[in-house]
């Protein structure tokens, strides 16, 4: 019966993980009264299969945590490489590592350490599997720093319900940081509130207006976004901006500066160009190590049961950390939307205030930045007929031109909308209420 | 290509390139400060949480770490401790969790020491070079109170952590007076305009630049900054108001009202973004520019009342600030402005009204500051920018004052002090972790009673193999410390609550045995990054610090702190 026991030793067997069987081998005052310790829950957490999405800042740390949580099999998934700026918290990485691909450096890193322990790694986007391949896991947790992937695993994990099959419904564990705050949240697709009904709670950074690039900067941050924005396309369209070029970066800072000096704006830097045009999210291994271990905790409860987990019916499922000043917790029950575009079973249009004067194209690129939408690449369809579609290019040629209409003019108040985003595998229905 | 372009680019140093990310947060000064502290981990028990912590100070670059530890490392270590390989079984704990840190950072300096602690400690100076001591529980009490003894005579940060199975717990003994500047408060709470206290300079830009407001040519009226426009508005309310200012909530909106009425509708819009601005602004930025009480204390506090040659420098900016704000009723201007709608040369121009205000303030307190070091006849001036900062965050100082955590005696009764009223109170609170706080008293008590060898060595810790005897002796060992809590803050708590608070102790006790003394490394790893984020704050004396002591609860997934 114990397949995982096979590559181990007898009188290696469990000692090592003497700690860990403690806790997996004595009830205690909050575990269920129908909770059987022992081997049942040891073979539980070392047979689970799980997924890690992301192998950086959070990755890093959960990797190491489930190694040492007694998980066997885990998966990562990372499309990315090391960069040297990843070193002041990334520790799987060293210097030597740099360029090479996160998840595959990472996971032979942790299996080295940790005797026993199989993690496969995979360097690509999450987009590039099907279900089927999600369908192999126990459990999977996200160190993202993109709510545009959290969402679509979201969406895709909820789309994979089946009620006839439990197996179906995969725990999302989710962890997010920003300089000192962070957040950890347990998903149960389709039982709890789900990223996408807790959307608004991460809205996006408000852009800053392109007339006032043009004409009217008054901060620095503006004079960097005019050259990054503006002055790169008008004098150097035919180079495709690199981020991580130095080059660039300088090309920008000198455009950016040499603006601020016309405008006697003070407090362009280059790391502050950097800063803007990377749209950097200070990043430390404090939070990273918090939030990780959080989501990692949440984890070998759900598959061992030694405790009540986040997520459970009737329990909290989300703990926001703040730690710049004090230590701050807040763990509480996000509840479920009635009109979530994702999880709510009803398919309820979410009702959406707009202004009936705008253009259908102001409409749609304001989507991006509406906390409740956040959609960049939108598509529109009316109950009645297809309004604008970004695909294929035949239709954009036909819809084209209600991209200058104005909304009232292509709906009716209260109508229902359907929009669909390359990004991710489902539509969205909003109710647009004009704006009296 | 380049020729007409200012100033040839810098980049990045390579360590500049390596900790961007930080730096962002606590910049060259906090990054210094860190590369020249030396911390201490005195460890024990499974070790997990005081490396877990050492983990995170290494990759940012801490100067120099040391860890004390005199265990052989064991098979159980390998399933837990992350810093350990297999081929060390049976070597020195502290030796190989050292060189293994070390990989972290090239940067970083590590030492070791494996002999016991108890020897360690008794060498003379043992804990000279450190500049703060991180301890793991269990400790014997009698060696945990040397070095508590020793932090506070050498003012040296201190740091005890538990942890244990799912929970975990650290208090910080700080300083007697511990004193940050560099509080980093959220950009909306530092807006600071003066509104209802302009300067004449001020007054007058706020006068040219709404002059003939309503004949204004649309664009032109749509770009006034909002705080002349406010400002302006300010005016004919109190024309008519016997000239006071709005003060009270009804009196704001209805200042609110008059604002917003004067914006132009007639346009695409239906609207003027600057004077959305301006009545956004209302509730939020019309208050008289009054201190709150906690910086107002510090200007009252005994260190900053007379200043001699050794007061530290925090006191003497602090006494002349208060001389500032006795002559002026106000601090000194900080001197931001928030972005608003408004074109370049006016936002620039309202930008140096304030930024010249700030430094005029600035420069007068400057000016009380090299008296006062006259006076005192210190000999090395405070740096001009030390106290520019100061009188730029001058609103949002913070004093914390340190103090020693609980050392659990074996024959003696855990004192409270001054805080045994709020900690009895606090107690009884639904979701309250004092309970918790407790029952980790209660583990210390047990450690400070059982000898793994009945002759005074390695501490032994409740539920190693005794789950029920222990828990018994250990849920006694609580009930009593509550009950002294109860006793010394003479409280009597109603008998429902007292039950309840009861309860949930026996239960975080029963939780903490169950544990049998051991870790579970995602609690200790959480732990690790709390404990390691205060010592980084403390390091840089910028943010906030926990104030004292701070508890997880990793099956509800919460955390308090409370000051013991």
């Amino acid at each position: 019966m114990a397949a995982a026991d096979v590559q181990t030793s007898p009188e290696q067997g469990r000692a090592r993980w003497k700690y860990l069987d403690t806790i997996l081998n004595r009830p205690g005052p909050f575990t269920d009264p129908e909770w059987v310790p022992g081997e049942p829950q040891i073979e539980s957490v070392s047979r689970s299969k799980v997924l890690v999405i992301g192998a950086g800042g959070l990755g890093c740390e959960i990797l190491k945590n489930l190694a040492l949580s007694g998980f066997k099999d885990i998966h990562v998934i990372d499309m990315d490489t090391i960069d040297v700026s990843n070193l002041n918290r990334q520790f799987l990485f060293r210097h030597a590592d740099v360029g090479k691909y996160k998840a595959e450096v990472a996971a032979k890193f942790v299996e080295k350490r940790v005797k026993g322990v199989k993690i496969t790694p995979y360097c690509g986007k999450i987009q590039d599997k099907d279900e089927e391949y999600y369908m192999q896991f126990a459990l999977i947790v996200c160190g993202l720093d993109s709510i545009e992937a959290r969402r679509w695993i979201n969406a895709t994990l909820v789309g994979m319900v089946d009620n006839e099959n439990p197996d179906s419904l995969k725990p999302l564990i989710d962890g997010g940081t920003e300089g000192f705050k962070g957040q950890a949240r347990v998903i149960f697709p389709t039982m709890t509130s789900c990223i996408e009904c807790q959307l608004d709670m991460h809205a996006p950074r408000a852009a800053v207006p392109l007339c006032t690039l043009a004409t009217i900067p008054r901060q620095p941050q503006h004079c960097i976004e005019w050259a990054h924005i503006i002055a790169w396309e008008e004098e150097r369209k035919d180079i495709t901006l690199d981020n991580d070029d130095p080059e660039h970066i300088t090309w920008l800072f000198q455009k950016a500066l040499k603006r601020a000096q016309e405008f006697n704006i003070p407090g362009v830097t280059y790391s502050m160009t950097q800063g803007v045009v990377k749209n950097i999210i200070p990043a430390i291994a404090s939070t990273n190590a918090i939030v990780a271990a959080s989501c990692c905790n949440e984890a070998f409860k759900i598959v061992s049961n030694t405790n009540p987990f986040l997520g459970y019916p009737g329990m909290d499922n989300y703990m926001m950390y703040t730690g710049d000043e004090s230590v701050y917790t807040y763990t509480f029950g996000h509840q479920k939307k009635p009109d979530c575009p994702v999880c709510s079973e009803e398919q309820l249009a979410r009702p959406l205030q707009v202004n009936p004067n705008l253009t259908l194209e102001e409409f749609l690129t304001g989507l991006a930045e509406r906390p409740e939408a956040q959609l960049k690449k939108p598509s529109i369809r009316s109950e009645e007929k297809s309004l604008y579609y970004q695909f294929p290019p035949d239709l954009q040629e036909q819809t084209r031109p209600n991209l200058s209409k104005k909304l009232n003019e292509l709906v009716s108040d209260g109508e229902e909308v359907a929009i669909t985003d390359p990004a991710f595998p489902l539509q969205f229905k909003y109710k647009l209420v004009f704006q009296k | 290509m380049a020729t007409d372009l200012p100033h040839p680019v810098q980049g990045p140093t390579a360590k500049e390139k390596k900790y961007d990310r930080q730096l962002r947060l606590w910049g060259a000064t906090g990054q210094m400060a860190l590369e020249d502290s030396h911390i201490l981990l005195i460890n024990s028990g499974p070790g997990v949480v005081g490396l877990e912590t050492l983990k995170n100070l290494v990759l940012p670059g801490v100067g120099h770490f040391t860890i004390q530890d005199s265990s052989v490392v064991s098979e159980a270590d390998l399933g837990v401790n992350f810093f350990l390989e297999d081929e060390h079984l049976g070597g020195f704990r502290a030796e190989h969790t050292c060189n293994l840190l070390k990989e972290l950072n090239p940067d970083v300096q590590g030492s070791f020491v494996s002999e016991p602690v108890e020897t360690f400690l008794a060498h003379a100076d043992a804990l000279y070079p450190y500049t703060l001591i991180l301890v793991t529980a269990p400790i014997r009490p009698e060696l945990l109170a040397k070095v508590s003894a020793y932090a506070d005579a050498a003012l040296i940060p201190l740091f005890y952590i538990h942890s244990v199975g799912f929970y975990s717990h650290f208090s910080i003994h700080l300083p007697p007076a511990f004193p940050i500047v560099d509080t980093h408060p959220s950009p909306e709470t530092t807006t600071d305009l003066r509104l209802l206290k302009p300067w004449p300079e001020l007054v007058q830009y706020a006068a040219e630049k709404t002059k003939a407001l309503d004949n204004m040519a649309a664009d032109d009226h749509g770009h006034v900054p909002y705080i002349a426009l406010l400002l302006q508005y300010l005016e004919e309310w109190k024309a008519s108001h016997d000239g006071e200012v709005p003060k009270n909530y009804k009196e704001k909106t209805s200042f609110r009202d008059l604002v917003s009425k004067a914006a132009r509708t007639n346009n695409a819009e239906g609207g003027e973004e600057n004077f959305d601005e301006a009545v956004a602004a209302v509730l939020k930025s019309l208050n008289p520019p009054e201190p709150n009480t906690s910086v107002k204390d510090i200007f009252r506090e005994k260190e900053g009342l007379t200043i001699s040659k050794g007061s530290a420098s925090f006191w003497v900016i602090t006494h002349a600030i208060g001389l500032f704000y006795t002559k002026h009723g106000v601090l000194p201007v900080p001197g931001s402005v928030p972005d608003m709608k408004a074109r370049s040369a006016d936002y620039i121009e309202l930008q140096n009204v304030y930024k010249s205000k700030a430094r005029k303030d600035f420069a007068e307190v400057l000016e009380s500051v090299r008296v006062l070091e006259r006076n005192a006849n210190r000999s090395t001036p405070i740096e001009e920018k030390d106290v520019e900062a100061f009188c730029k965050n001058a609103a949002h100082i913070k004093l914390v004052r340190g103090r020693p955590f609980h050392v659990v005696q074996a024959s003696e009764t855990v004192k409270w002090g001054d805080r045994a009223k709020s900690i009895a109170q606090e107690l009884t609170f639904p979701d309250s972790l004092v309970p918790l706080y407790i029952a980790f008293l209660a583990f210390d008590e047990f450690v400070a009673t059982h000898d793994k060898d009945g002759l005074g060595g390695a501490p032994k810790v409740p539920g190693e193999s005794d789950l029920e005897g222990d828990s018994e002796k250990v849920t006694g060992i609580a009930y009593k410390i509550l009950n002294d809590l109860l006793k010394e803050a003479a409280s009597t708590p109603d008998d429902d609550d007292l039950d309840t608070a009861k309860t949930r102790l026996g239960e975080f006790v029963q939780e903490i045995v169950r544990a049998g003394g051991g870790e579970l490394h995602n609690i200790a790893a959480l732990t690790g990054g709390l404990v390691s984020q205060e010592v980084i704050k403390v390091i840089t004396e910028q943010y906030i610090p926990v104030d004292n002591t701070c508890i997880f609860d990793g099956v509800k997934s919460k955390s308090a702190v409370i000051r013991v």
